[in-house]
């Protein structure tokens, strides 16, 4: 933010940082709004139609589900890690698990990829039935999510990589970090609500 | 106009560099208000052109000059652009971004590079619209299922062009929350911040909790039409009231982003031209806040016709009305602040005092419609346009024209004719109330909204308001005009024309690129009128 065409911006790095921070977690809230008229939609018809739920959450594939969950758990661990790391200025360690976290992600992708193919073999497609309208827009919103994360800490490791970031400036890697946990969390939340409760 | 700038002071104006890249690539937010300013106008002005032509076809009660289906066309045209393109984006976009930076003593927003990303996005939603236009759709503004769902008309495109516009409305409140909490120059505490500030804080709030809920309303509306999928459908088992109900819990809180900002704007115009002190400060900033928290529990007062239960829409009905304590306590300290002063009708000034009596009057028949009786009766007929109307032209585009000709010298530094804009002031006042008051009447007797035909005997007021469009129009027309003149005349404008206190009358009109040449220390709000003035430095 230092130069923006002939206008030139001299911001206090330490507010500099609070104003990231302050904007990212904004920027999360609106995605819990987002997601929030998504849960909404579920909480009412699963109200309605208890017996819909209950028979086709079983055709969901549970394993695969609770491998997802772990993966995506770890990764929120290994970018932990990363965050730490580069606040201590060990931009190799972050960089290789921003790698790891990325790998983690592509991983999720594969096994939610063999998910999907396996409901759609069996011709249960979002226009089904009203929970598999919910099971499919709430997790291909989350895979969306999840995409977007990966292409945002592809840049970030590649930027780690090259050194630009250290102990007194890592606010990009932070706020990645941030959005990561985000899409964490709420496959947190879709796993029991689609996976679990019958 | 360089020149005159450079033979009384040196600086550099923000409007100096020129050049299409200078203007499409420029992260100074005074550009990026200009930038939203243009294509807010230009959509206002599309949209209201549409408005003229349904009145023209309302003239007679048969569908002499367009068909059912055009007029379909035209009215979800015209509230569509009205709505999505000019008046959510509207002041906060505009005048938010030249105002705030300039009010709280910043050399910018928090980020310059996201301000100029959501005003592109807010281009690619236009560009989409654009497109949509090719296959318009004939839904309404509302979009509302099961039509939106299975009428041939392209309904995606609209949608799709909408949901990218509320990326730009989250970005633009989320870079302006951030910049109130930590832009803000030494001493500019949050109660000496000007009210404008608290009603774009208010606003951005409401952009930001609001507009997701559209966002994912209208993506599921898309996957209903494209995927097949049912929450809407209740041949599927979903349910097209839920709809309703998630369009309305984000399209109640829009009309007060629509409408805080104005309220902002009119607190800042009537201090200045009544020479006294604002009256309630710490009232008028919080009820903005208090407006923007109800405006979250008011929703379903939209759907009291749409089979929803008693017992909802009773209590829906009561926090309705909730919402007319924080707006009269705008009202009455306005008045208040008013009383006594030593006003100055300035051509500003009056867009301002219409706003009170337009505004007024909308607020109270929507105290109608929010009592469950008379809404039964009221509901879908033009007493709601009429309503809806005296609140969105009599208040928040009152207060958008207000704004132009109050903040016209500051931002272009020139003046535009001030007896002119007095006369344009009276045609769009006059002819306001002549097109929309015998709707009220109208709607009374029962006339439905959205209907190309009606009964002969609504003719007589059907075409009084018609004739007020007229009138209308030519007001807006001659308004228009006599500010594009203005930007041509010779005549610079002087730093402060009106002796206000507000910090961004204390800069050179234009205002300089970095804003201050030395970031400003404040050390009383910016209302002292009346009293000794604290001198600026």
């Amino acid at each position: 933010m230092e130069e923006s065409h002939g206008h030139i911006h001299h911001m206090d790095p330490e507010v500099e940082y609070s104003s990231s921070k302050l904007g990212m977690w904004l920027f999360l809230g609106t995605e819990i709004m987002l997601f929030g008229g998504l849960f909404a939609a579920y909480a009412i018809f699963r109200a309605k139609y208890p017996e819909m739920f209950l028979e086709s959450h079983q055709e969901l594939n549970r394993e695969m589900g609770a491998i997802n969950t772990c993966i995506l758990i770890f990764s929120s661990l290994t970018m932990a890690i990363a965050v730490t790391a580069i606040q201590k200025g060990k931009r190799k360690m972050a960089g290789l698990f921003i790698l790891v976290t990325i790998i983690c992600g592509l991983g999720f992708g594969v096994v939610k990829y063999f998910e999907y193919g396996a409901k759609f073999a069996h011709h249960i497609y979002p226009d089904t039935n009203i929970f598999f309208s919910l099971y499919f827009m709430m997790t291909g919103l989350h895979m969306i999510h999840v995409f977007i994360g990966l292409v945002v800490l592809g840049v970030i490791m590649v930027l780690t990589f090259k050194g630009k970031f250290n102990e007194k400036y890592s606010t990009p890697v932070e706020m990645g970090g941030l959005y990561w946990h985000l899409v964490d969390l709420i496959w947190i939340y879709l796993f029991p609500l689609l996976y679990l409760v019958g | 106009m360089a020149n005159h700038t450079i033979a009384t002071n040196v600086y550099v104006s923000f409007l100096d560099k020129k050049g299409f890249l200078s203007w499409f690539l420029t992260t100074d937010h005074k550009r990026i208000g200009i930038l939203y300013l243009i294509s807010i106008s230009f959509f206002f002005l599309i949209a209201g052109t549409i408005a003229l032509l349904m009145r023209f076809e309302l003239l007679t009660p048969a569908s002499d000059f367009v068909s059912p289906h055009t007029y379909n066309v035209l009215f979800t045209l015209h509230g569509s652009l009205m709505v999505f393109f000019f008046i959510v984006p509207g002041l906060a976009a505009s005048f938010g971004n030249f105002l705030i930076p300039l009010m709280i003593g910043a050399p910018d927003v928090s980020f310059p590079k996201l301000n100029l990303a959501s005003y592109w996005i807010y281009l690619l939603g236009t560009i989409i619209m654009l497109f949509a236009l090719l296959q318009p759709a004939d839904t309404g503004w509302t979009f509302y299922t099961p039509y939106s769902a299975n009428t041939d008309a392209d309904v995606i495109l609209i949608t799709l062009g909408v949901f990218v516009l509320g990326f730009s409305s989250i970005l633009t409140g989320l870079n302006f929350i951030v910049t109130i909490h930590k832009m803000r120059a030494p001493g500019m505490t949050w109660h000496r911040l000007p009210l404008f500030i608290w009603a774009s804080y208010a606003t951005a709030i409401l952009q930001l909790l609001a507009t997701p809920v559209v966002g994912i309303t209208l993506l599921l509306l898309i996957a209903e039409r494209s995927l097949g999928v049912g929450f809407f459908d209740p041949a599927k088992g979903g349910d097209p009231v839920l709809f309703q109900n998630f369009f309305w819990f984000y399209s109640h809180p829009a009309v007060y982003i629509m409408i805080i900002p104005a309220m902002g704007v009119i607190s800042e115009i009537i201090p200045v031209f009544s020479r006294k002190p604002i009256f309630g400060y710490k009232a008028i900033a919080y009820s903005s806040l208090g407006i923007a928290f109800i405006s979250f529990l008011v929703w379903a007062h939209h759907m009291f016709t749409s089979g929803i239960s008693e017992v909802a829409a009773t209590i829906f009905s009561f926090l309705t009305f909730l919402v007319a304590i924080p707006t009269a306590i705008k009202v009455f300290n306005w008045v208040a602040t008013l009383y006594k002063g030593s006003i100055e009708l300035h051509s500003a000034m009056l867009y301002a005092l219409g706003f009170i009596f337009l505004f007024t009057i909308g607020g109270l028949t929507g105290v109608f419609l929010g009592a469950l009786a008379a809404d039964i009766h009221l509901h879908d007929t033009y007493f709601i346009v009429a309503h809806m109307h005296y609140v969105m032209i009599g208040g928040t585009v009152m207060g958008f024209f207000g704004a132009i000709h109050f903040w016209y010298p500051k931002w272009f530094g020139k003046m535009f004719n001030e007896s002119v804009a007095k006369l344009s002031w009276f045609l769009i006042f006059v002819g306001f109330n002549i097109t929309f008051f015998p709707q009220f009447f109208l709607g009374i007797q029962g006339m439905p909204r959205r209907y190309a035909t009606y009964p002969e005997e609504f003719q007589s007021l059907m075409a009084l308001s018609t004739y007020g469009s007229w009138i209308l129009g030519l007001g807006i027309l001659i308004m228009t005009v006599n500010l594009l003149k203005g930007l041509f005349s010779v005549e610079k404008a002087p730093q402060n024309p009106y002796g206000s206190l507000s910090l961004e009358w204390q800069v050179p009109s234009p205002p300089p690129l970095e804003n201050f040449a030395e970031i400003p220390h404040v050390t009383d709000w910016s209302y002292g009128y009346g009293k000794k003035k604290e001198v600026d430095a």
